[in-house]
């Protein structure tokens, strides 16, 4: 019980920082924007052309646990010689992709499946190795990736224990049959691939969407909505003892950790990053969350000490 | 140029109709917030102003308190009232920030409304025999409606603005758009939904702008325009 207090809490906490953060990248965004189109064009030209070969500019995205792992290749990548910028908290994959085209980030934690739905759409490989060798070919001129971890967070869809048994729920499948489903995420899980046009699609399920953002765990547990979009790696899912559905369809492909970087990145420091990903599992990023989430510990902190841990420091 | 008509064509898309969130529904989510969050905030700060004013008892302490509230950032209220209601109370959350948003610029509208009287006014009043009820109801709120509508005013025109940020504990309105745009990068969008806060918060102010032309009791537009005209007429001699 005061566990989940305590994660509650850290939850809430870690809510109030996101929606400062937000408005303080929001706010950044205005000021350095050249032209609406593309925000970062401008800075972008100036930066790549005069950026000095061993400054490595690391990003990372609006996401607590993918900061962590950004402050890892950067600590990695500091001990090894390099000199970092870190520009972390830039939004999401919509936000960084071009920032990592036009130069002005080398470097960032992705995602693969989620990563190759970005540039291909219509994709249909799902396992581990079939989305990293179509994203492979479906990523554009200047931009590569490294080797991919075995840690995963990706998109999943979760019910909670008590809907679970009620409606005798173990795969996303078993959803047709439940009436007036609405499902909660963030507000661009609705014209995500995986979104509700998806759960129709594959598996025939209709549901309503709400975008409930940052409360959607919230919302699950207090009956608000019944099904939820939570990152796989996210302390919540066991925190509220959510049933994450199956999805023998793959309606969301395989997502692995991946650094994908821009044609700023200095090769030689591939193997500093590819040395991380070798080390960073599945249980190892959940703990990593869990660090942020439960024990409130700053990812700079957390980063040492998986570093340290892992012999990388 | 191009970006606007990109938004304006995001506007009047017939997809606005469908969705998740129709657009009609986002607007009326909208402006419902605004208007009971300013709605509630009135009826909390109109009696206390003009209880302020009437007796200019307590005014330091509003000024004050409302000035303290101005510096409150409405988005970190909106997520730490969220954080100690719960999920379920998630829309009253917003309200109360929202009429914590409201209630200075109206708190101030109906005292200054009662101080920027003449005081001759009132002791007139009081020596026609009007008692303190009569001169309340009949002498002061009268004559203070115009700067009290312009503190309506100003509060409306911060609420409607600020309720884009309701999305962000999942509550709609425009700013769901901007929100899911931001991280869709679609600029079509997050200009079409800003385009249409502007225009909400320009139609409401044309609206608070006519009540206030109206409310102006009849004494003080003949006055007014008296004076005007002999002025204009006889140079007033130095005196």
């Amino acid at each position: 019980m005061s566990a989940l207090r305590t994660s509650r809490l850290g939850a809430r906490i870690a809510l109030v920082a996101t929606a400062l953060t937000v408005t303080a990248v929001a706010l950044a965004g205005c000021g350095s924007s050249g032209s609406l189109d593309e925000p970062a064009a401008t800075g972008g030209a100036s930066g790549g052309a005069t950026g000095s070969a061993t400054t490595i500019t690391v990003g990372s995205q609006a996401y607590y646990s993918n900061e962590i792992i950004a402050e890892i290749y950067a600590q990695a990548l500091e001990g090894a010689g390099f000199t970092v910028e870190r520009k972390f908290n830039i939004g999401q994959r919509d936000a960084i992709v071009p920032s990592l085209q036009n130069g002005t980030v080398s470097l960032t934690p992705e995602y693969t499946g989620n990563l190759l739905q970005y540039f291909d759409k219509d994709t249909t490989a799902t396992t581990t190795e079939d989305v990293y060798a179509a994203l492979k070919k479906a990523l554009p001129e200047g931009l590569s990736v490294l080797d991919q971890a075995s840690a995963t967070d990706q998109d999943s869809y979760n019910v909670t224990a008590a809907f679970a048994a009620q409606h005798n729920l173990t795969s996303i499948a078993d959803l047709a049959n439940v009436p007036n489903l609405v499902l909660g995420g963030a507000p661009e899980l609705e014209q995500r691939p995986y979104g509700p046009t998806g759960l129709k699609d594959k598996y025939g399920v209709t549901v309503s969407f709400s975008a409930t953002a940052d409360t959607t765990v919230d919302e699950l547990v207090a009956g608000g909505i019944q099904l939820a979009d939570v990152y796989s790696a996210e302390p919540n899912i066991k925190t509220n003892n959510l049933v994450t559905l199956e999805d023998p369809k793959g309606l969301f492909l395989a997502s692995h950790v991946v650094p994908l970087v821009g044609s700023s990145f200095p090769a030689d420091a591939a193997d500093v990053i590819n040395a991380v990903d070798a080390k960073l599992t599945p249980e190892g990023l959940v703990s990593l969350n869990v660090e942020s989430k439960i024990d409130q510990k700053s990812s700079k902190d957390i980063a040492a000490a998986w570093l340290k841990a892992n012999g990388l420091s | 140029m191009n970006l606007f008509l990109d938004a304006f064509a995001w506007i009047f898309s017939p997809d606005r109709l469908t969705g998740s969130l129709p657009l009609p529904e986002a607007v009326a989510q909208h402006l419902a917030f605004t208007f009971g969050s300013v709605l509630i905030a009135a009826l909390i700060a109109i009696p206390v102003g003009w209880a302020i004013g009437h007796t200019g008892r307590g005014r330091e302490f509003a000024v004050a308190l409302s000035g303290a509230a101005r510096a409150i950032p409405t988005l970190g209220l909106v997520v730490l009232l969220y954080l100690l209601v719960g999920v379920v109370y998630k829309s009253q959350a917003a309200v109360v920030a929202f009429v914590i948003l409201a209630i200075p610029s109206i708190l101030a509208g109906a005292y200054t409304g009662f101080e920027a009287i003449d005081r001759s006014t009132i002791s007139a009043a009081r020596a026609v025999g009007m008692t303190g009820r009569q001169i309340l109801f009949e002498v002061e709120v009268p004559l203070g409606l115009p700067l009290l509508i312009g503190g309506l005013r100003s509060a409306t025109l911060q609420v409607v603005a600020t309720v884009t940020i309701a999305t962000y504990v999942g509550l709609g309105g425009l700013g769901f758009y901007i929100i899911q745009g931001i991280q869709l990068r679609d600029t079509a969008q997050i200009l079409g939904a800003s385009v249409l806060v502007v225009v909400l918060a320009l139609v409401l102010d044309g609206v608070f702008a006519l009540i206030q032309r109206l409310v102006v009791p009849r004494g003080v537009v003949a006055r007014t325009a008296r004076t005007r005209s002999t002025a204009a007429a006889r140079p007033v001699p130095a005196s």
